[in-house]
């Protein structure tokens, strides 16, 4: 059922990535991302490649799923590889037919250039497997949370709010969706034939009630939250306190030490 | 004593429309007695939802007063107070959910208030308790049956500590069962916390608990009584527009034609035990 579909991909297992603060666990994501673009050689890369084979190791979720996000970028992937193994010659020439030229350096260039593209999906997808969206919405809060000092608080709260609210309504309205298909379909609409613009058309009847229902879903929902006392999050405060606990600072340090020896490699190779 | 914790004096409503002026509410008094279980019955445009939200200051009435705990819906000052006081519980419960995690939901009332973090904790904790969904904190509203997710909005109302508690048709989208829990859960928190409750349906057999049921139609109330002796005038409930349960309807047509049976008796094993006492 389309009802049990997970936003963000969340995996629910236990393991030390998930229990890591959210905060730290973007911001040390982030860090790993820019440092994908640093490493520029295969040794640092290669040390890259491993340390986060031990994230995904550590995980605890299965390299199927990380698989699987990568089969949806396969056609980007497979597009870098080629265009490096044909732009760049550089090197040992080892085939060589008509105006295409396949050199030893744009092998290694075009390996190089998709291990960066598999890095960067496997490490965002880490932070959607091990962060349930909630708690990615309450730290990208956080994070912002000094934008209050040059008056942009209310600003913060106000994208904080909507996409909690997002978040919570769009099962809802995916139910209500197919409600209202199977209910147009039962009228004997018709929306697997026809060319494409009678394919568009045929949305029509389904993306009107859907959205005369969201307004009046906003309305019930505004007078909900108006009864509980909802000011627009004026001395709101939180349930849940995000509290740094050691395993946060020995991966901030594990982090650290590793983008140093990335550095080091780039020195020395 | 007689204490109220909500009064109502000469209230009049009407929504802003200039062309046709019409009075949702007319001319309406009421008082409700603190720690009281009262069922508010009315078939659908009898002005019962709007008399709900007036009762929290959602409405601000156009005319007469509304009073909770003294203090005048209308004053802003009190805004907050009055919310506190009377937590609002609406028919659709999917409309009323806001956060995707059962628990953070509870939170978002006392988080509002700026209560400390360990407090709101505790609340959340009690207030999920007190319902039984204590064990579902860390779902997802929408894995939940109709009936869980009233239950996690009535504990959203809990967990701000109110003294009376508005539910305006809770019950209204919810199968059978899930109508049960509901009910079971209002039942609890009236006797077990004396919270007062005012309870808007138009299901009658919902009554059969309350100390009181008022009658409305029209946006003004008709009758006001013990469900036993409002549940006896099965004409006049039908004129209302209202659905008198089968039970009852069975007494009435009984005695009408001459057997001697009690009437306003709603559950089924009392009719049982009415009706075998014939023979």
């Amino acid at each position: 059922m389309i009802k049990d579909l997970t936003i963000g991909q969340y995996y629910p297992v236990n393991s030390l990535i998930h229990s890591l603060d959210p905060r730290f666990k973007i911001v040390l994501l982030v860090v790993l991302l820019v440092f994908t673009f640093i490493a520029d050689n295969f040794f640092a890369l290669g040390l890259m490649v491993a340390f986060v084979l031990v994230v995904m190791v550590i995980s605890k979720v299965p390299f199927s799923m990380y698989l699987k996000n990568l089969k949806i970028i396969l056609p980007i992937l497979i597009f870098t590889m080629l265009l490096n193994l044909f732009y760049v010659a550089d090197g040992v020439v080892l085939y060589e037919f008509w105006v295409i030229k396949i050199t030893v350096g744009g092998i290694s260039r075009s390996v190089f250039m998709s291990l960066r593209v598999i890095l960067l999906i496997i490490i965002s997808a880490t932070l959607t497997y091990t962060t349930t969206p909630n708690d990615l919405t309450t730290a990208i809060e956080r994070l912002c949370s000094p934008l209050r000092f040059i008056g942009l608080g209310s600003a913060v709260h106000t994208m904080s709010m909507m996409m909690t609210i997002a978040l919570r309504f769009i099962p809802t309205l995916v139910e209500e969706t197919e409600k209202i298909i199977n209910a147009q379909k039962a009228r004997g609409a018709d929306f697997e034939s026809g060319k494409l613009m009678q394919r568009v058309k045929a949305i029509i009847p389904i993306l009107i009630p859907l959205l005369i229902s969201s307004v009046r879903r906003a309305y019930d929902l505004a007078e909900a939250m108006e009864s509980r006392c909802y000011n627009g999050g004026k001395n709101k405060t939180m349930m849940k306190q995000l509290k740094i606990k050691n395993g946060d600072i020995i991966s901030t340090i594990v982090v650290i030490i590793f983008c140093c020896s990335i550095i080091t490699l780039n020195i020395f190779f | 004593m007689m204490d109220n914790i909500i009064e109502i004096d000469n209230l009049y409503y009407s929504y802003e429309d200039e062309d046709n002026y019409s009075a949702v509410i007319e001319d309406l008094n009421l008082k409700i007695e603190r720690g009281s279980f009262t069922v508010i019955l009315g078939h659908n445009g009898s002005g019962k939802s709007t008399l709900a939200k007036l009762l929290n200051g959602l409405y601000k009435p156009t005319g007469g007063t509304v009073k909770v705990n003294g203090m005048l819906t209308t004053d802003e000052d009190k805004e907050f107070e009055i919310k506190k006081t009377v937590g609002m519980v609406f028919q659709n419960p999917d409309n009323q959910l806001v956060a995707s995690v059962v628990e953070e939901d509870v939170a978002f009332g006392p988080e509002n208030l700026g209560i400390a973090p360990n407090e709101i904790r505790e609340r959340v904790d009690y207030a999920l308790k007190s319902v039984g969904m204590y064990e579902h904190k860390d779902s997802s509203p929408s894995r939940l049956s109709g009936g869980q997710k009233q239950r996690v909005a009535i504990a959203g109302v809990i967990a701000m500590k109110p003294q009376c508690i508005v539910l305006d048709e809770p019950t209204a989208m919810l199968d059978p069962s899930g109508r049960q829990e509901v009910i079971d859960t209002i039942l609890k928190l009236n006797k077990e916390q004396g919270i007062t409750v005012v309870l808007i349906t138009h299901f009658m057999n919902e009554a059969e608990f309350a100390d009181r049921v008022l009658v409305m139609d029209d946006g003004t109330i008709l009758d006001d009584g013990k469900p036993a002796d409002i549940f006896s005038k099965v004409e006049f409930l039908k004129k209302c527009g209202l659905d008198v349960p089968q039970t009852t309807e069975l007494l009435y047509e009984l005695s009408k034609n001459g057997f001697d049976v009690s009437r306003g008796i709603i559950s089924a094993e009392e009719t049982a035990e009415a009706i075998a006492k014939l023979f």
